[in-house]
């Protein structure tokens, strides 16, 4: 139910908060999703779509960070 | 797929398996709170990939579950009236109600639609002003921002023909019931990521200082789940009882602000039934007075919940996570996702069902 699924923004609509609207890829498919939840994303920017809602942008450096660090002490140890 | 396919990276869950072996003195029993890291755990194997003496139970994170069988039936009479389209998430439809579903209800002529988004509900309000839409509004923290900003659109665009048949419910208020039991035997949660994607972790911090558990918020995909457990076996083996947040790359300590805005505007906070579980305080969303126009139970009658009847179906206990789908008598032989005897067994993130998908009949 809670299931959410990350895309890129491809190109953002609308200005008012409750219809900004963007244009986003999921590997290789585009939808339309909502991004009234998310007025810091821009196009470029992973978001996380839940119910055709962008409830989340993605951290990209915070998800690198965490991926190396987790590479890096695992294989140290 | 980016942010899916590192995820499942079999190398980087091997090593996180083996931290845990080594962080490991004792034996611990820790929740995941969410189905779909359920769902996760069990199609990926992950309980298996663990170390003995670490035990994942599986918590009542299933709206779909949840949702009492008194709003099914309402749904239900509502979707019978000619001039209603009745609009659900494809999970709900085949949830029995008393003495039907809402995809029986439909091959029996009404209308009833599945949607992908709330916003296809407020579509079709908008494309048919004579038919009256409701759209059963069901779902966690996670899902009430959409609803909240379809009531919003509705408002927008002036529709006098929408609204919802609210069953939101409020995941705090379901650990706090399992954490309360005398035989509670959970020892730490792994938190629902999606759902702290809303509404933050700070309100987390007072569970965690008052049952003395850890909780981390937690990711989806087995690497996420694997680390989660591992910065739960950590707190436990050291002592310590904080809220950490293993989902960084979604979750901000403060959450959405703007879909806590939205929620906030539009629902108020109130006690709700938990199938299989009861009355919970301050478990759920209704609709405030200010939108009564776009509340179904302000349209069409409130709907009054009635004790609970006798069922062979086990869902409370599972929904707890003191038993788990295979110690039920019915799993797989009465019980099955054709011919479900409760929510857990037709939600494809209940319990039940994902036990039955991926480790055959009763294992």
């Amino acid at each position: 139910m809670c299931l959410a699924v990350p895309g890129r923004i491809e190109t953002i609509t609308g200005t008012d908060p409750l219809e900004r609207r963007g244009r986003v890829e999921f590997g290789g498919v585009r939808r339309e999703v909502q991004l009234a939840f998310v007025p810091e994303a821009e196009a470029g920017d992973w978001v996380l779509v839940h119910v055709g809602f962008a409830i989340a942008r993605i951290d990209e450096d915070e998800a690198e960070r965490v991926l190396s660090a987790l590479s890096a002490v695992e294989a140290a140890s | 797929m980016k942010f899916v396919d590192e995820y499942r990276d079999g190398e980087l869950a091997e090593r996180l398996t083996r931290r845990i072996a080594r962080l490991q003195t004792r034996p611990w029993t820790i929740m995941e709170v969410c189905g779909g890291q359920t769902h996760a755990i069990v199609r990926f194997g992950l309980d298996r990939l663990l170390p003995d003496g670490i035990e994942l139970v599986h918590g009542p994170g299933c709206p779909v579950c949840v949702t009492p069988i008194e709003v099914i039936d309402r749904a239900l009479e509502i979707a019978a009236r000619p001039d209603v389209v009745l609009c659900t998430f494809g999970d709900m439809a085949r949830v029995p109600g008393t003495h039907s579903d809402l995809l029986t209800c439909k091959a029996e002529g009404a209308d009833v639609r599945i949607v992908y988004s709330p916003l296809d509900a407020v579509g079709i309000a908008q494309a048919h002003p004579e038919r009256e839409v409701v759209f059963l509004a069901v779902g966690f923290e996670t899902t009430a921002p959409p609803t909240a900003h379809a009531v919003l659109q509705a408002r927008r665009l002036s529709l006098s023909n929408f609204s919802l048949l609210v069953s939101h419910v409020l995941v705090p208020a379901a650990m706090e019931v399992i954490l309360a039991a005398p035989d509670n035997r959970v020892q730490g949660f792994l938190a629902a990521g999606h759902v702290c994607a809303i509404t933050g972790y700070e309100d987390y911090d007072a569970v965690a200082r008052a049952h003395r558990v850890p909780i981390v918020v937690t990711g989806f995909e087995p690497v996420d789940v694997l680390e989660g457990v591992a910065m739960c076996v950590e707190q436990l083996e050291s002592g310590r009882c904080e809220v950490d947040n293993q989902y960084r790359r979604i979750v901000r300590r403060e959450g959405n602000r703007a879909a806590q805005a939205a929620v906030e505007e539009v629902f108020m906070v109130t006690e709700r039934r938990w199938r299989g579980i009861g009355d919970l305080p301050e478990s759920g969303l209704a609709v405030r007075p200010a939108f009564a126009q776009f509340d179904a139970e302000a349209r069409f009658g409130p709907v009054v919940c009635s004790p609970e009847a006798e069922t062979p179906c086990i869902a409370g206990e599972i929904l707890r996570g003191r038993a788990r789908p295979d110690a039920c008598p019915a799993f797989g032989a009465e019980c099955t996702p054709e011919s479900p005897l409760g929510a857990p067994m037709v939600s494809s993130e209940g319990a039940c069902a994902a036990y039955l998908r991926y480790r055959g009949s009763a294992a």
